[in-house]
C-alpha cells in the first residue's frame, strides 16, 4: 500500500482542520471496507487518511417519531439493521444494509461510507432517497446541508468539497400507512455487486386500497442512484395491486441509462429496472398494510 | 516515509504493544510482527474472509483494519479459541468432520463460526450459510462445514442445558 499519515480526531472541528490542511490529497476512513483497498489498488491515493469514527456526532443513532432517524455517517451496517425502530419505520434501509457483503464488512462498512463512495452499484442509497434523507455535512466553513440525491455527482464521485465530511443523514419519520423495500438482481445468493437495484416506498389510504404517494429509485442503471419520478406520481390514486405496480415498472425504466458490463447488458438492466420496481412497489405496498 | 506509531491492544486475553506504519494491516502485524499466523491472507481485499478475527467482539476482515486503528481494542483470533490446551467444540468439529481439505480457509471459518454460536447456537443451516457468506472455501464446498460447525452449536446447547 502507498504511503499515508492517519490521524483519528474526536471533535468536527478538528477533523475539518485536518482535511483542509492536506486539501485534495486526504481520503476519509470509516469502516474502511471500500477505501482501504481502493487505496492499496491504487484507484485512489492519500497523502493523509482521517479516520472519522471516533468523532461522536458521526456514531449517532437516534429516532423519535417526532424528529425521524438520526444516523450517524459512520455507524455500521450491523448496528443499523439489529436496530427495532430503523427495523419498523425505514424497511428498505434494513434490506439494503444486510445484503452488503458478509457479516466481516457489515461489522465495519457504515451507510455514509456507502453514499461517499458514490458506486452507481451503492445497495443503500436508492433506499436513502425513497425515505428523503439530508446529508449533514460539516467544514471549516461551517455546517450545510444537501438532499440525498444531490450527494453523488458521478461514479465514485461525491459532492463534498475539499475540508468537508459527512457527518450524519436525518430521515424524516415515514407517513401513516406507508412502507419501503430495496431488492437488487445479482446471479449469486450472496456477497455480490448488483446488476440493478430498486427501492420503492408506498403510503396507502385508510382503506389500505390505493397509493396516496410513492417514491422510486434505481440503482446501477445510470452513473448515479436516480429517482423514478414520474412512474411514482403516476401511482398516485391508482388501486395497490399488482397491474398498477407493473406499469409502475414500466413507466420507472425510463429513466434507466445502463452500460454494458460483464454483469450485465444495457437491456438486461432496463428490464431489471422495470421487475425490480414491481416487486419492491408489492412489497412496501405489503409491509405498508400489515 | 510516515512514522511508526506505538500501539497497545489486547489479543486473546494478554496485552500487547506494537510499532507500526499508518499504512499497514492488521492482518500484516499480527502474521509478520507478532508471529500470530493463524489469520491467513487469501485475496486481501476483503472477499475471502480467510484472515477473518474478531475486533471487539465483532468479526472483520483483518486485512481491512489499519493496524493503528486497533489502539486500545480488544482482539481475538484463532490462536485463542482452544482454552487450557482443550479444543473449542467448533474445532473439535471441524476435525471430526473433515471440514476441511487444505486448510487456508479455516481459521477464519472458525473463528466466524465461534462468533455465530456464541451468539445463537442453535443456528439454522440456513443461518449459519447467510453468516458465513464472507468466508470463502475452495476444496471442501461447504456441506461439511455448515454440518461441522451445526455439531458444534448442539454440543455447546447441551453443555449449557
Amino acid at each position: 500500500m502507498i504511503d499515508f499519515e492517519y490521524e483519528a480526531p474526536t471533535t468536527l472541528e478538528n477533523a475539518a482542520e485536518l482535511l483542509a490542511s492536506h486539501a485534495g490529497k486526504t481520503a476519509i476512513l470509516a469502516g474502511g471496507t471500500d477505501i482501504l483497498v481502493q487505496l492499496r489498488e491504487g484507484h485512489r491515493s492519500a497523502e493523509l487518511v482521517v479516520d472519522v469514527k471516533n468523532i461522536p456526532d458521526l456514531n449517532t443513532l437516534t429516532w423519535s417519531p417526532e424528529t425521524g432517524l438520526t444516523l450517524g455517517a459512520s455507524v455500521a451496517c450491523v448496528r443499523i439493521f439489529a436496530d427495532p425502530d430503523v427495523q419498523q419505520a425505514y424497511p428498505a434501509i434494513i434490506d439494503s444494509a444486510q445484503i452488503i457483503g458478509g457479516w466481516q464488512i457489515q461489522s465495519r462498512a457504515s451507510i455514509g461510507g456507502n453514499l461517499c463512495n458514490a458506486s452507481p452499484a451503492a445497495d443503500t442509497i436508492p433506499g436513502l432517497m425513497v425515505h428523503q434523507a439530508e446529508c449533514v455535512i460539516h467544514g471549516s466553513g461551517g455546517a450545510r446541508t444537501i438532499p440525498v440525491e444531490d450527494m453523488c455527482t458521478g461514479p465514485g464521485q461525491n459532492a463534498l468539497q475539499d475540508g468537508e465530511l459527512l457527518v450524519e443523514l436525518k430521515l424524516p419519520a415515514p407517513a401513516i400507512n406507508s412502507s419501503s423495500a430495496y431488492e437488487r438482481f445479482i446471479p449469486r445468493n450472496e456477497m455480490d455487486i448488483a446488476v440493478a437495484g430498486a427501492a420503492s416506498w408506498v403510503e396507502l389510504d385508510d382503506d389500505k386500497t390505493h397509493i396516496v404517494a410513492a417514491r422510486i429509485a434505481l440503482g446501477a442503471v445510470a452513473p448515479t442512484p436516480v429517482a423514478a419520478q414520474a412512474a411514482a406520481e403516476w401511482l398516485v390514486g391508482k388501486p395497490a395491486v399488482e397491474d398498477s405496480f407493473a406499469q409502475a415498472g414500466e413507466l420507472a425504466k425510463q429513466v434507466a441509462s445502463p452500460i454494458s458490463d460483464m454483469r450485465g447488458t444495457e437491456q438486461y438492466r432496463v428490464h431489471l429496472a422495470s421487475v425490480l420496481t414491481k416487486r419492491t412497489l408489492q412489497r412496501a405496498a405489503e409491509r405498508a398494510a400489515s | 516515509m510516515a512514522n511508526k506509531r506505538l500501539v497497545t491492544t489486547t489479543i486473546n486475553g494478554e496485552v500487547f504493544d506494537f510499532l507500526c506504519r499508518p499504512q499497514q494491516s492488521l492482518l500484516e502485524i499480527l502474521r509478520d510482527e507478532l508471529r500470530l499466523t493463524g489469520a491467513k491472507e487469501g485475496c486481501n481485499n476483503g472477499n475471502c474472509g480467510a484472515c477473518t478475527v474478531l475486533l471487539n467482539g465483532a468479526p472483520v476482515n483483518s486485512c481491512l483494519v489499519l493496524a493503528v486503528e486497533v489502539d486500545g481494542a480488544e482482539l481475538e483470533t484463532v490462536e485463542g479459541i482452544a482454552c487450557s490446551g482443550e479444543l473449542h467444540p467448533v474445532q473439535q468439529c471441524f476435525l471430526e468432520g473433515a471440514a476441511l481439505q487444505c486448510g487456508i480457509c479455516t481459521p477464519g471459518f472458525l473463528v466466524a463460526a465461534k462468533a455465530l454460536l456464541d451468539e445463537n447456537p442453535a443456528a439454522t443451516e440456513q443461518e449459519i450459510r447467510f453468516k458465513l457468506a464472507g468466508n470463502l472455501c475452495r476444496c471442501t464446498g461447504y456441506d461439511k462445514i455448515v454440518r461441522a460447525i451445526q455439531a458444534a452449536g448442539a454440543e455447546m446447547q447441551t453443555a449449557t442445558s
